[in-house]
C-alpha cells in the first residue's frame, strides 16, 4: 500500500483542517470530528505492521519527495522496528487522550482539539522522519500545540509552566539544530552535496573533536526532552498544570522523542563520541542519578500528579541507561521500556485525571479509602501501579530486566544502582496506593464519588490489555526491535578502536 | 503430561471469581475456589503417579518467553523428585486451607476477593515450584509476593494491615535486589538461566575456596532467599504479616511461600555446592535466625505472633540444614513444618474464630473443654514442633541437627545451639498452648467449637503432623542429595529430651505455678524489655534507614536541589537576569500566552536563519 505512512502522518492534520472549518459554536461536531480522525489514524496505523517485514534491515516503506531543493531538504519518511513500535504507541495514546477529554469539551474546545491533532502529526513526524531538517520541523511543531494546551487549558500556574516548558525545550532544540547543521556542512565539505538525508549523513567521517561537539549539541536537545537530570525541572510543573490529555501525551509520547533521538541520531551518526568512555560514563551517571533521584523525590510528594510526573524521571533514567549500555540487551530493553512506560504512565495519568474531574483535588492527603467507593478504579489503578513497579507478567518487568542485563554486562555497579531504583519504585508506588485507595474513607466528600464510567472503562481497557499482553508474551516486540538494534550495535562495533 | 494444568487450574478459579465473583452466591464461589485447587491437587497426584518413580526429570517446554541476542528465556516446566515434594505440599496443604477458609471467612466482607487472591497465590506458587529457569521462578517469586501483599492488607481499611502489606512487599523487594543481581550475574557467567543447562555447565567449575564469581552469585541469591524466607536481616516483615486473615498466615506465611527461599537454595544446590563460603553464611544466618526468633517468641502474647516467630525460627533450622549441606533434611522439614505449622495457625484461627477475634493469650485460658477438637489437634502440632518422637517434627529436625553435628570441627557447637533452641521452642509453643487451653477462662466471649468445615482440615493435618515423619523424604531425595549425617541414637535422645524439658518447663510455669512466670519476668527486667521489644530491630531500621531517606528526599533533593538549586537559581534566575538586561523583553510580560508564543517563535526562526546564513557563508 503506497503512501500508507504519509496517510497516517497527515490524517490528524486533515482532522485539524476539518475542525478548523467547523464553527466554534458547533463544539459537539468539533469533538466528534477530532475523535473520529484520531481513531481513523489509529486504525490506519494498524495497517502498517501488515506491510512491514520484520527482520529486514534498514528502513521500509520509504517515501521520498523533493521539498526544499535549494538547501537539500527532502520529504523523506520511513520506518523500522523501533519507530514502528513508537508510531503504534503514538496513534493509540493520541486516540485515547483525545477521547478522555470528551466531557470537558465546550465552546473553548476548537483550539484544544486542533492542538491535539497538530500534536499527533508532530509526534508521528518525529518518529517517521529520515531527513534531519524534516525531523527538526516536526520536533518544533510538537512544541507549539503543547505550549497552548498547557498555557490555555492548564491549571492555576499554567502560564509559568507553559513558558518553562517552551523555553527549556526550545533552547534544547536550537542546540540540536546547530548539531544537525554542523553535520550537514561537514557532509557537504566531504561529498560536495548538501543533504539532510539520515542514510547519507551516516557516511560522513568526523574529526573526533567535532564529533564530540556535535554529540553534546544533540545531547542538549534530546536530554531536555527525555528529560535527563539536571534538565528535568520543567517536567513536574508542565505535568501538574497540563490538562489530563496533555499530561498523557507529554509523558507517553513527547518524552520518548528524546530517547528516540539518541537511538536514531546520536548513536548511528556519532558512534565514536557515543562510545567515548568519559561520555558514556557521564551519560550513565546522569541516568543513574535520574533513576534514584526521581524515585526519592517521589517518596516525598504530596501531589498525586506530581508524584507520577517525577516517576517518569526515574523510569526514563532506565531508558537512557539502556541506551548507553550500547549493547543489544540494553538498547532493545530501552525501546521496549519506552513503549511500556508509555502504557503505564498513560494509565496512571488518565486515572489521576478521572479523579480530578470528580473531586478537583490532587492532594494525596485528600483521599484514602477510595477502594471502597470505587472498586473498579482501584483495580485498574493497582494494575497500573504494579505495571509501573515492574511486576512480572505485567509489561514493566521485562523491559527493566533486559535493560539491567544490558547494563550489568558492561558494569555491575550500574545494574546494582538500577535495581535500588526498582526497590524505591515499589516503595513510592505502594505508598501512594495505600494513601489514596486503602484505609478508612477519610472524607465525606469522597463518599459519593462514582466509579469508572463506561467511557472511562473503554479508555483504560486497551492499555490494561496491552500491559498484560506485553508482560506475558513480549516476543513480538523483541523481534521488531531486534534487527534495527543489531544494526546500531554493529555500527558501533565497526568503529570500536 | 500437561504440567501447565497444575498452575492454570487455580488461575481459572481466580479469573472466574475475579470477574463474576461479585454476582455469585457463596456456594458457587466456594465451588470454584475449592474445586480449582482440588482439581490441581488431583492432577498433581495423577501426574506424579504416572511419572513415578521420577528417576529422571520430566521436562516440558511451551514457548519462548523472550529472546534478546543469544540469551533466551523459555516458559518451561519440569518435575523431578525435589519439586514433586513441593508440589504435593503446596496443593495438598493448600487445598485443606482453602476448605478451612470457607468456615473461617464465612462472616467476613470481601468473601470472593479473598478466594480470588488465594487462588492467584496458588497459581504463582505452583509456577515458582514448576519453573525450569530462574527468571520464570522469579515470576512466581514476585507473584506470591504480590498475593502476600494483597492478602496481608486484606482488611484494607485498617492502617496496620496495609502498613504490614507494604512492609512485606518492600522488604521482599530488598531481597529481590539480590535475586535480580544474582540472576544477571549468572547470565553473564553461563549465558542461560535454565537450571539444567547451568547445572551441566557448573560441573566444570572448580570449588571456590576463595570468594569468586559463583560465591558472589550465591550470596546474592541468598539475599533473595532471606527476604522471602524471613531470615536475618530481612525477617522483620513476617511477624507484621500476621495482620492478614489466619488462613493466609497458615498457607502463605507458614506452609508454602516462606519456604520458597529454602526450595530455591536446594534447587540451586549445583551452585551452592561450589561455594563453601556461602554455605557457611547460610548456616550462620539460619542458626542466628533460629535463636533470635525463638527468644522473641517467649515474650509474645499474641497467639499468632508466637507462631509467627516460631515460623521464622523453624525456617532458620531449614537454612541451617541447607548450610551444612543437608538439603534433603531441610526439604523434609519444609514438609513436616507445613503440616504442623499450618495446623498451629489453623488451630489458632479456630480459637480466634471462637473468641470473636480475640488474639491475646492473656484473655484466653481453659478452652480445652470448649474447643476439644481444636485443643487435641493443636496438642498434636505442638508436640510435633517440639520434636518429641515419633511425631513428625522430631524426624526432620533431628535430621538437620544430626547433619549439623557431623559438619566439620564446629559441628557440635551448631548442634548444641540448635538443641537449646529446640528446648526454647518447645517451651514457648507449649506456653501458648497452656495459656490458651488450661487454667480458667479469662475473657468475655462465648467460646464455641468451630464447624466441621474447619475442624476436618485440622484433623487431617493432625494425622500428618503425628505420622508425617514416616514419609522418609531424605530417602526419596537420596538420588539427588546423598544422605548426610546418618542415624545417631545418642543425638536423637538428647534432642528429644531437650524438647521434653521445654514442655515440662512450660507446664511448670504456666499450669502449676502461673505466678512464677511473672516473678521471673520481673527479675529479668531489662533483658525482658529488650526481647519483648523484639530487640528494637524495627526501630533501628526506621532510624537508620527510613527516616534519613525521607529527609534526604524531601529536604535535600526536592526542596534543596530541584526547587532552590536548579529552578530558583538557574532557570528562573536566568530568566530574571535576561529580563533585567533586555528592556525589549518586557513585552514578554504582557501576560498573553499568544504573545509569548509569537515572540518565542520569532526568536526561534531568527536563530535558524542566522545559523543557516552563517553556516552557508563559511
Amino acid at each position: 500500500m503506497p503512501h500508507l505512512l504519509s496517510l497516517v502522518l497527515f490524517l490528524p492534520l486533515a482532522g485539524l483542517l476539518a475542525v478548523l472549518a467547523i464553527p466554534t459554536t458547533q463544539w459537539r461536531a468539533i469533538r466528534l470530528t477530532a475523535n473520529f480522525f484520531s481513531l481513523l489514524t489509529f486504525l490506519a496505523s494498524l495497517l502498517i505492521p501488515a506491510f512491514f517485514h520484520i527482520g529486514v534491515p534498514g528502513f521500509q516503506m520509504v517515501e521520498r519527495a523533493s521539498w526544499i531543493p535549494t538547501i537539500g531538504a527532502q520529504y523523506l519518511i520511513g520506518i523500522d522496528g523501533i519507530s514502528l513500535l513508537l508510531v503504534l504507541l503514538s496513534t493509540l495514546i493520541s486516540a485515547l487522550a483525545m477521547w478522555c477529554s470528551w466531557n470537558n469539551a465546550s465552546e473553548r474546545g476548537k483550539l484544544y482539539y486542533a492542538m491535539l491533532l497538530m500534536l499527533e502529526t508532530g509526534v508521528l513526524g518525529v518518529f517517521l522522519s529520515l531527513d534531519l531538517f524534516l525531523f527538526y520541523l516536526f520536533w518544533d511543531v510538537v512544541l507549539i500545540p503543547m505550549y497552548f494546551i498547557i498555557g490555555i487549558y492548564g491549571g492555576p500556574r499554567r502560564s509559568y509552566a507553559a513558558i518553562k516548558f517552551f523555553v527549556y525545550t526550545l533552547l534544547g532544540s536550537v542546540f540540536m539544530l546547530l548539531g544537525f547543521l554542523a553535520l550537514y556542512f561537514q557532509y557537504a565539505k566531504q561529498f560536495g552535496v548538501y543533504t539532510f538525508d539520515l542514510t547519507k549523513l551516516i557516511q560522513v567521517t568526523l574529526d573526533p573533536a567535532i564529533e564530540k561537539w556535535i554529540f553534546f549539541a544533540l545531547f542538549l536537545g534530546f536530554a531536555v526532552k527525555v528529560p535527563m537530570f539536571p534538565f528535568h525541572t520543567w517536567l513536574p510543573d508542565a505535568h501538574v498544570e497540563a490538562p489530563t490529555a496533555g499530561s498523557v501525551l507529554l509523558a507517553s509520547l513527547l518524552l520518548k522523542m528524546g530517547t528516540y533521538g539518541f537511538i536514531r541520531f546520536s548513536l548511528p551518526l556519532l558512534p565514536r563520541a557515543s562510545m567515548e568512555p568519559w561520555i558514556v560514563n557521564l551519560m550513565v551517571t546522569l541516568s543513574l542519578i535520574a533513576i534514584i533521584y526521581g524515585a526519592l523525590v517521589c517518596l516525598t510528594q504530596r501531589d498525586w500528579k506530581k508524584l507520577i510526573a517525577y516517576s517518569s524521571v526515574s523510569h526514563l533514567g532506565f531508558c537512557t541507561l539502556g541506551i548507553f549500555a550500547l549493547n543489544q540487551s540494553g538498547l532493545s530493553g530501552s525501546v521496549i521500556q519506552q513503549v511500556n512506560h508509555g502504557i503505564s504512565t498513560a494509565l496512571l495519568f488518565l486515572l489521576v485525571g478521572f479523579i480530578y474531574e470528580r473531586r478537583h483535588s490532587r492532594e494525596i492527603s485528600d483521599f484514602g479509602g477510595l477502594a471502597q467507593v470505587m472498586p473498579a478504579f482501584a483495580t485498574v489503578f493497582a494494575i497500573a501501579v504494579f505495571s509501573s513497579a515492574g511486576l512480572p507478567l505485567l509489561n514493566g518487568f521485562i523491559g527493566d530486566f533486559t535493560i539491567l542485563s544490558g547494563a550489568f554486562a558492561v558494569n555491575r555497579i550500574w545494574a546494582g544502582v538500577g535495581v535500588i531504583g526498582l526497590i524505591l519504585g515499589a516503595a513510592y508506588l505502594l505508598w501512594l496506593y495505600q494513601r489514596t485507595m486503602m484505609g478508612p474513607l477519610k472524607y465525606e466528600a469522597n463518599r459519593f464519588l462514582s466509579d469508572l464510567s463506561i467511557r472511562e472503562r473503554l479508555i483504560v481497557f486497551p492499555l490494561v490489555i496491552l500491559a498484560f499482553a506485553i508482560g506475558i508474551y513480549p516476543r513480538p516486540l523483541f523481534e521488531a526491535v531486534s534487527s534495527p538494534v543489531q544494526e546500531i550495535v554493529e555500527r558501533l562495533n565497526s568503529v570500536r578502536f | 503430561m500437561n504440567l501447565w494444568l497444575i498452575p492454570i487450574l487455580p488461575l481459572i478459579g481466580f479469573l472466574i471469581n475475579g470477574v463474576f465473583g461479585k454476582r455469585l452466591a457463596k456456594p458457587v464461589i466456594d465451588a470454584v475456589a475449592i474445586g480449582s485447587v482440588a482439581a490441581s491437587f488431583a492432577y498433581t497426584l495423577w501426574a506424579l503417579w504416572s511419572l513415578y518413580p521420577i528417576d529422571a526429570a520430566h521436562h516440558e517446554s511451551y514457548f519462548t518467553w523472550f529472546q534478546s541476542g543469544t540469551f533466551q528465556v523459555g516458559v518451561d516446566f519440569f518435575v523431578d523428585r525435589l519439586n514433586a515434594v513441593m508440589l504435593l505440599v503446596v496443593t495438598g496443604v493448600g487445598l485443606l486451607i482453602h476448605i478451612y477458609a470457607i468456615g473461617y471467612m464465612a462472616h467476613e466482607g470481601g468473601y470472593y476477593r479473598f478466594f480470588c487472591y488465594l487462588n492467584l497465590f496458588m497459581f504463582f506458587m505452583l509456577v515458582l515450584v514448576l519453573a525450569q529457569n530462574f527468571l520464570l521462578m522469579f515470576v512466581g517469586w514476585e507473584g506470591v509476593g504480590l498475593c502476600s501483599y494483597l492478602l496481608v492488607g486484606f482488611y484494607f481499611q485498617e492502617k496496620f494491615a496495609t502498613d504490614a502489606g507494604n512492609k512485606a512487599f518492600i522488604v521482599n523487594r530488598i531481597g529481590d535486589f539480590g535475586f535480580s543481581l544474582g540472576m544477571l550475574l549468572l547470565v553473564t557467567v553461563f549465558g542461560t538461566l535454565d537450571f539444567f543447562k547451568m547445572s551441566d555447565a557448573a560441573k566444570g567449575h572448580p570449588i571456590e575456596t576463595q570468594a569468586g564469581v559463583l560465591t558472589l552469585a550465591t550470596l546474592l541469591l541468598l539475599l533473595g532467599a532471606t527476604g522471602k524466607s524471613a531470615q536475618v536481616p530481612l525477617y522483620v516483615w513476617l511477624p507484621d504479616a500476621m495482620a492478614g486473615p489466619t488462613p493466609v498466615s497458615a498457607l502463605i506465611h507458614a506452609a508454602t511461600m516462606v519456604t520458597a527461599g529454602v526450595y530455591m537454595i536446594a534447587r540451586s544446590s549445583f551452585l551452592f555446592a561450589h561455594t563453601p563460603i556461602t554455605m557457611r553464611v547460610v548456616a550462620l544466618i539460619g542458626l542466628l535466625t533460629a535463636v533470635m526468633a525463638a527468644s522473641i517468641g517467649i515474650t509474645q502474647n499474641d497467639i499468632k505472633k508466637v507462631f509467627a516467630y516460631s515460623t521464622v525460627s523453624q525456617l532458620g533450622y531449614m537454612f541451617l540444614g541447607l548450610g551444612v549441606g543437608a538439603y534433603s533434611a531441610s526439604i523434609f522439614h519444609v514438609m513436616t513444618h507445613a503440616f504442623f505449622k499450618a495446623l498451629l495457625f489453623l488451630g489458632a484461627g479456630s480459637v480466634i474464630h471462637a473468641l470473636s477475634g480475640e488474639q491475646d493469650l492473656r484473655h484466653m485460658g481453659g478452652l480445652r473443654k470448649k474447643l476439644p477438637i481444636t485443643c487435641w489437634t493443636l496438642l498434636a502440632a505442638s508436640i510435633a514442633i517440639s520434636g518429641i518422637p515419633p511425631f513428625s517434627g522430631f524426624f526432620s529436625k533431628d535430621a538437620i541437627l544430626a547433619a549439623a553435628f557431623h559438619h566439620g570441627q564446629y559441628g557440635p557447637y551448631l548442634y548444641l545451639i540448635g538443641v537449646l533452641t529446640a528446648c526454647v521452642t518447645a517451651f514457648y509453643v507449649f506456653r501458648a498452648f497452656f495459656m490458651a487451653f488450661f487454667g480458667e477462662y479469662r475473657g468475655h466471649a462465648h467460646p464455641h467449637e468451630s464447624p466441621l468445615v474447619m475442624t476436618l482440615p485440622l484433623i487431617i493435618l493432625a494425622v500428618f503432623s503425628v505420622a508425617g515423619g514416616f514419609i522418609s523424604v531424605p530417602k526419596w531425595l537420596a538420588p539427588m542429595f546423598p544422605l548426610a549425617g546418618g542415624d545417631d541414637l545418642n543425638l536423637e535422645i538428647i534432642s528429644a529430651v531437650a524438647g521434653a524439658l521445654g514442655i515440662a518447663a512450660a507446664y511448670f510455669f504456666y499450669v502449676l505455678r502461673p505466678s512464677a512466670a511473672e516473678t521471673f519476668k520481673n527479675k529479668a527486667g531489662a533483658v525482658y524489655t529488650l526481647v519483648n521489644n523484639k530487640y528494637y530491630v524495627d526501630e533501628i531500621y526506621n532510624i537508620a534507614i527510613v527516616k534519613p531517606l525521607l529527609y534526604l528526599s524531601r529536604v535535600v533533593l526536592w526542596h534543596g536541589v530541584d526547587e532552590d538549586g536548579i529552578d530558583r537559581n538557574l532557570v528562573d534566575g536566568a530568566g530574571r537576569r535576561a529580563r533585567d538586561l533586555g528592556g525589549a523583553l518586557r513585552y514578554l510580560q504582557s501576560g498573553s500566552i499568544r504573545n509569548y508564543a509569537t515572540w518565542v517563535l520569532t526568536g526561534c526562526l531568527l536563530v535558524i536563519l542566522i545559523i543557516g546564513l552563517a553556516g552557508g557563508v563559511r
